[in-house]
């Protein structure tokens, strides 16, 4: 990469080693984002719904792990998947599989989380209302998904946000080898340190517009709802 | 058509519902029977609302029991209460009452023509798209009216209705009572507001401290009453 290009020029002009690392970051992103919707939206309606023994020491877990440093699950992912690791056989260290593993962990808590709260909001809103209508269980889930879908949507794109943000974790499970599990984070912290700050800029102008896409997003859905829910 | 099953009259025996160390309800024993409203008096705390619950199924009593025309299980199918505070869905107001007449049972088709209707009668007409939490309070009551109605019921529940309405609200609100009552659906409501009492109660049951104090008819019980408490609640001296 010739010494004199601008970061900007890299954007514009499709430079193709860039646009490999920025889809890949999207495609890993947003395979975790997927993933941990499956995962974290049932589980947080779960726990918004349910009670039994243990709930709130779960529900006090799950807002902790929000906050998980993404280097300690990059780690936890590491050991888990490396050769002599439980699931060494996978032979899932160093590949893009790894890094989705590993922004899942990081991200399924905090859409659970929110879910949980969501559903658990509308719910103690309408409980009363719905046993009044006589709505059934499976009424009363649909309700609620339906009637929270826009927090919901916002819980998700929060998830994505944070896993597009993130380098701890997938440069550790990732390796961040060129041309194969190379993101814009990783590729980021890679080039400043080798000194081609071009390609570094030019990835960082592209994650943050990323980030202001995902948030005006966040916005305007919120702003929708109002207007149709109030 | 629905009148062998029908859910009044309401009894309650030895009805009595309580909270850890608290007794709400104290041994109530009363019949709601078909005919002009029955308005449930008493200051805060003097259990109308839990005797509203138990009288909608909502909540079991801790002893004693409540039987819906003489069946002691019976299904909110023919039931249906609008409470203090109701909740909006998130949804708009025509939506509103469509999803009530959805959890009703009223097919798809049908569901338009009732919505239109439901919202004439409680003078929504016109704020169908309006977003339902978006309403005025009196528009937010009637909407809870409409939704309630939306189940056709026998017998329709009302928890202070008109709290924290205005005197034009509130004249809506009862307009709506009267109607409904005319139609032969029983209403069963509560209220802190003795004039409304007088102009609507058929029969009154006055309530203090989880106890029936007094309970007559409307013209008995503001004309003779019988009790001390009644007496003092009539000549509007604060019940404590």
């Amino acid at each position: 990469m010739p010494d004199n290009t601008s970061a900007l020029q890299l954007v514009l002009s499709g430079d193709p080693a860039l646009y490999a690392i920025v889809s890949l970051s999207l495609i890993v992103s947003l395979s975790a984002v997927l993933i941990a919707a499956v995962i974290g939206v049932p589980f947080g309606a779960l726990m918004a719904l349910t009670r039994f023994r243990g709930r709130e020491a779960i529900i006090v877990a799950l807002n902790a792990l929000m906050g998980l440093p993404p280097v300690v699950v990059g780690l936890a992912v590491y050991l888990a998947l490396s050769r002599s690791g439980p699931l060494g056989s996978w032979g899932l260290l160093f590949t893009p599989q790894a890094m989705v593993i590993a922004q899942t962990i990081l991200i399924a808590p905090i859409i659970a989380a929110l879910t949980r709260q969501t559903i658990e909001d509308l719910w103690t809103e309408y409980r009363e209302e719905l046993a009044a209508m006589d709505v059934g269980a499976l009424g009363r889930v649909a309700t609620l998904v339906w009637d929270g879908r826009f927090s919901l949507v916002t819980a998700l794109l929060a998830g994505f946000g944070r896993a597009a943000a993130e380098v701890g974790a997938i440069i550790i499970v990732g390796g961040n080898i060129e041309g194969f599990t190379r993101t814009m984070t990783t590729a980021i912290a890679l080039e400043t340190s080798k000194g081609d700050l071009p390609l570094a800029v030019g990835l960082g102008i592209v994650l943050i517009t990323i980030v202001v896409i995902i948030n005006a997003l966040a916005w305007g859905l919120r702003r929708t709802g109002e207007r149709l829910a109030g | 058509m629905r009148a062998p099953m029908s859910d009044i009259p309401i009894a309650f025996e030895a009805v009595s519902v309580r909270a850890r160390e608290v007794t709400i309800l104290d041994h109530i024993t009363l019949t709601f029977a078909a005919g002009a409203p029955s308005v449930l008096i008493g200051p805060n705390g003097s259990g109308k609302t839990t005797l509203l619950r138990l009288a909608m199924g909502l909540i079991a009593p801790s002893s004693g029991r409540v039987t819906w025309g003489g069946r002691e299980v019976s299904p909110p199918l023919h039931r249906a209460i609008t409470f203090q505070r109701p909740a909006m869905l998130r949804r708009s107001t025509a939506g509103n009452i469509s999803y009530a007449l959805a959890a009703a049972g009223v097919a798809r088709s049908a569901r338009r023509a009732r919505v239109t209707e439901l919202m004439a009668l409680v003078g929504l007409s016109g704020l169908g798209d309006r977003p339902a939490r978006r309403l005025s309070g009196g528009e937010q009551q009637r909407l809870a009216l409409a939704r309630a109605l939306a189940r056709e019921p026998d017998v329709l529940f009302l928890d202070e209705p008109t709290a924290s309405l205005d005197p034009a609200a509130t004249k809506a609100i009862e307009d709506i009572v009267r109607a409904v009552s005319a139609r032969g659906i029983k209403v069963v409501m509560s209220t802190h507001d003795l004039g409304q009492a007088k102009r609507l109660g058929g029969d009154i049951v006055l309530l203090h401290r989880g106890r029936i104090v007094e309970q007559a008819s409307a013209d008995a019980f503001f004309d003779n009453p019988q009790t001390e408490e009644a007496r003092r609640f009539c000549a509007g001296e604060l019940l404590i």
